[in-house]
């Protein structure tokens, strides 16, 4: 078994603005320094270390001029044409204690690209505590590299997270349905293309590095949900319980046509309009309290939201009422799910943190490095998983033939990830993400080739067991033969000494 | 996977079309099942109630319906289609619904049944599978992750031989039958004329019709299923490479689809009024001419085509030591002069 030792370089530009240099710093500015810090992965066969490349500088007129802004976002915008914008690098910029710039209890503030603003004070020791805060939450901590190497690591030791996220894959397939169980009480109409278009594809085009992605979309009508909703008096809508939600997904999934879609996995969004005799519809929690997003997903697979339609004013409108769904609300809940369903969650901030929420774009660039670092180590590991096991194959069954494309594309991954780590190590995320996507694409390519099923070769002793039978009864004639004919010769031989 | 054809393997066939029905009724969708069936039951001369298959006397139960859904037919079902569906080293034109699409969070059931003898299963009368090329189909899986946990099962003669030889971890294994022991079928239908079902797959039907998607049994109840007084063989099964306790897992967790659900609480906040957002990447419209069809059938080609020259291979070392140590023997046993008779 291969032991894999990752060494993950983040290249951090630590900026100081005036008045924000700690005393007790160890040389003059500018210097760098790297800080190595062991990734416990809990794994016999892997091990992660993480450098943290940083370089201390004062800003420079320009970037003073940027930080003199009136609010963070305006900083954070000017501040990006400055920096090194390369993925996976981070920037962090100190103000002094006294700036407004930060508002009130915030000492930390992440925004949408790579940078963040970082309240002076403490001295050094609290600086190196914020720097090792911010790569954790902007590149990678130890639970999301063990998550990546979840093939290697027993499964007793993974934290709760470690399964949920979506695999690294080469695309996936993201499917909108609308469901109509009722269309005699509702002429439902969304405008899917515009909305995709507007919110769905920014996301998506941030995501194309990762991943090809492609979107569809179809509308089903009479597709209930498996489970009858509670009605409650007291509010006098119906409920669905947290402990029902799991039920309702697989009655759907058959009629969801994902037979018919591509081989990537693919992603279900599905928007309910319940029926009129069961409106309003809510999803309960556990504690019973009514979900603000009437939303729930679940992972790998996708989500369900329940959109309710409001009772038509007076009861002898004319059925069916026509719906215009109201997008933007609907797409903000599908695409936070689609983030959820990538791993990319806002939980767990020490209070004074603001992060900068991403607007329209969906995702801030350092979470894109999140995923990358993630992915980047992931397909790495199952590149080296996946050729070991191939290897063993070939060991096992001696005489299977390996074709010379099957060989070519070994060779190929190999080299691949020989290059990926080594760029992981230098920093550079985005050369190293391309060169483990080739790796994991040949190595697939190579281990599930046609030509390597271990039927079509025969081990040696069928061999023996067939021609044996067919062989032996020729034979003994033969060898018989071949033996008196040995003993003649020696006879003869003998023979002519003797006569003299 | 029903490993017979013919119509007096009728049984087999209803074996696993109840399984089938039983899945699905649980939860499993038609996406998530690869069904591999001879499917020459319903629709053959002899079927006196053509197109179906019953699986209860007094034709109950029709199980083969409107939505059978059978991935592998009629020759199809082969040794090498199935270990390809379980080891994925599938062509690239397979469909997907031909494929086993699993990752390391998937729970795979495992179905056979057919006739089988110590160590091996007989597939269509054809060809078999040995218990140790499925351990290594198994190890395989195991290697690239495409189970989490798998649970066989499997209805023939001797079955408990085919769980013997596998090494791979989480893989629980039931067998109809010790080795040694023959599987019996449970009845026959005089109106069609064969066997139905068999002992073993009736009883598990039996207990399978009490579950319900949220029911909490657990993998100690199946095993209990048709103890040796109603089943005349003794049922085994094989927990050691399974790393939970059977009491612990339950019969959803294989026979049906209960899926982890989590509530949305995040929303993200969207700017409806950005009409004048551009997009980065400026999507380039390609004029792609209009589609036709590609020549399918070049009959221009077929019909002025010369038979292919098959090269001419000299014979190989064997043959030529073979045949030359035979004209040897013969000529030193018969005596050189008789060469010039020949010639």
């Amino acid at each position: 078994a291969a032991s894999a030792q990752f060494q993950l370089a983040v290249p951090v530009a630590v900026v100081f603005a005036a008045g924000s240099v700690p005393r007790d710093l160890p040389r003059p500015l500018p210097f760098s320094d790297v800080q190595e810090t062991e990734i416990s992965v809990n794994s016999l066969r892997s091990s992660a270390v993480s450098r943290c490349q940083a370089v201390y500088r004062s800003a420079t007129a320009r970037e003073e001029a940027a930080l003199d802004a009136a609010a963070a976002r305006e900083a954070d915008a000017a501040l990006r044409l400055l920096q090194d914008t390369s993925l996976g690098s981070l920037t962090v910029y100190v103000v002094p204690e006294t700036s407004s710039l930060l508002p009130q209890g915030i000492s930390v503030y992440v925004g949408k690209h790579r940078s963040a603003l970082v309240r002076a004070g403490g001295g050094l020791a609290a600086l190196h505590a914020r720097l090792q805060q911010l790569t954790q939450l902007m590149s990678f901590t130890s639970g999301s590299i063990a998550a990546a190497l979840s093939d290697r690591v027993p499964d007793s030791q993974l934290g709760r997270d470690a399964r949920r996220h979506l695999k690294s894959s080469l695309g996936y397939e993201i499917t909108f349905s609308l469901l109509n169980p009722d269309p005699k009480s509702h002429a439902v109409d969304w405008d899917i293309e515009d909305a995709v278009n507007r919110y769905v594809q920014p996301i998506l085009d941030k995501l194309s590095l990762v991943a090809n992605f492609s979107v569809d979309s179809q509308i089903l009508y009479y597709a209930v949900l498996g489970v009858t909703p509670r009605f409650d008096k007291e509010t006098s809508s119906f409920l669905l319980s947290a402990h029902s939600l799991p039920h309702v997904i697989n009655p759907v999934e058959a009629r969801l046509g994902s037979s018919a879609a591509s081989l990537y996995p693919v992603l279900n969004f599905l928007l309910y309009v319940p029926e009129r005799s069961h409106s309003p519809l809510y999803i309960q929690d556990k504690d019973g309290t009514p979900v603000s997003t009437n939303a729930f997903h679940s992972p790998r697979w996708g989500g369900i939201m329940v959109y309710n339609v409001e009772a038509p004013a007076s009861p002898q409108a004319s059925l069916p009422l026509h719906v215009d769904v109201d997008m933007v609300r609907v797409m903000e809940v599908f695409l936070a799910q689609l983030r959820l369903l990538f791993g990319l969650s806002r939980e767990e901030l020490p209070p004074e943190f603001l992060l900068e929420s991403p607007g329209n774009e969906g995702l801030a660039d350092w979470e894109l490095d999140r995923l990358l670092w993630a992915h980047t180590v992931e397909n790495i590991a199952t590149v080296s998983t996946t050729l070991t096991s191939l290897a063993q194959l070939l060991d096992k069954i001696g005489n299977i033939v390996i074709k010379d494309d099957v060989a070519s594309e070994v060779y190929q991954a190999v080299a691949s990830a020989q290059s990926a780590m080594a760029e992981l190590a230098t920093g550079h995320l985005h050369s190293a993400f391309q060169a483990s996507k080739k790796a994991v694409t040949s190595s697939e390519r190579a281990f599930f080739d046609p030509s390597l099923l271990h039927l079509l070769y025969f081990p040696d002793d069928q061999k023996f067991a067939i021609y044996i039978p067919l062989f032996l009864p020729m034979a003994v004639p033969i060898l018989l033969s071949l033996a008196k004919i040995v003993r003649e010769a020696r006879q003869r031989k003998k023979e002519p000494t003797k006569m003299d | 996977v029903c490993t017979s054809r013919f119509w007096f393997n009728y049984r087999h066939v209803a074996n696993t079309l109840s399984v089938y029905r039983s899945v699905k009724r649980l939860g499993i969708p038609d996406s998530h099942i690869v069904l591999m069936l001879a499917d020459d039951m319903a629709c053959n001369p002899r079927n006196p109630k053509p197109a179906t298959v019953f699986s209860h006397k007094n034709m109950e139960l029709n199980v083969y319906g409107d939505d059978v859904e059978v991935d592998y037919r009629s020759y199809e079902v082969t040794v090498e289609n199935f270990l390809r569906v379980l080891t994925g080293r599938i062509p690239p034109s397979t469909p997907r619904s031909k494929r086993l699409l699993s990752d390391d969070r998937s729970n795979i059931l495992i179905y056979m049944t057919g006739h089988g003898g110590n160590g091996f299963l007989k597939f269509q009368d054809s060809e078999e599978i040995t218990n140790v090329e499925l351990a290594d189909a198994f190890e395989q899986m195991w290697q690239k992750r495409r189970y989490n946990e798998l649970l066989f099962i499997i209805d023939t003669c001797q079955g408990a031989s085919m769980y013997e030889r596998f090494y791979s971890p989480n893989i629980m294994a039931l067998a109809s039958s010790q080795v040694g022991e023959d599987s019996l079928s449970h009845q026959p239908d005089l109106g069609i004329g064969v066997h139905l079902m068999d002992r073993y797959t009736f009883y598990v039907l039996e207990f399978l019709e009490e579950i319900h998607p949220a029911s909490q049994t657990n993998m100690n109840d199946l095993f209990q299923v048709c103890p040796k007084s109603l089943c005349v063989s003794t049922p085994g099964h094989r927990t050691d490479l399974f790393q939970r306790d059977p009491q612990n897992v339950l019969i959803t967790d294989f026979f049906g689809s209960v899926r982890k659900v989590e509530i949305t609480t995040e929303t993200i906040s969207l700017d409806s009024d950005s009409a004048g957002f551009e997009s980065k990447f400026p999507k380039d419209e390609l004029a792609i001419e209009p589609l036709r069809y590609a020549e399918q059938l070049p009959v221009a080609q077929i019909i002025h085509q010369k038979p292919k020259q098959k090269d001419w291979h000299p014979p190989g070392g064997f043959i030529l030591g073979l045949w030359a140590l035979i004209i040897m023997v013969f000529f030193k046993t018969y005596g050189i002069k008789h060469m010039k008779h020949i010639f």
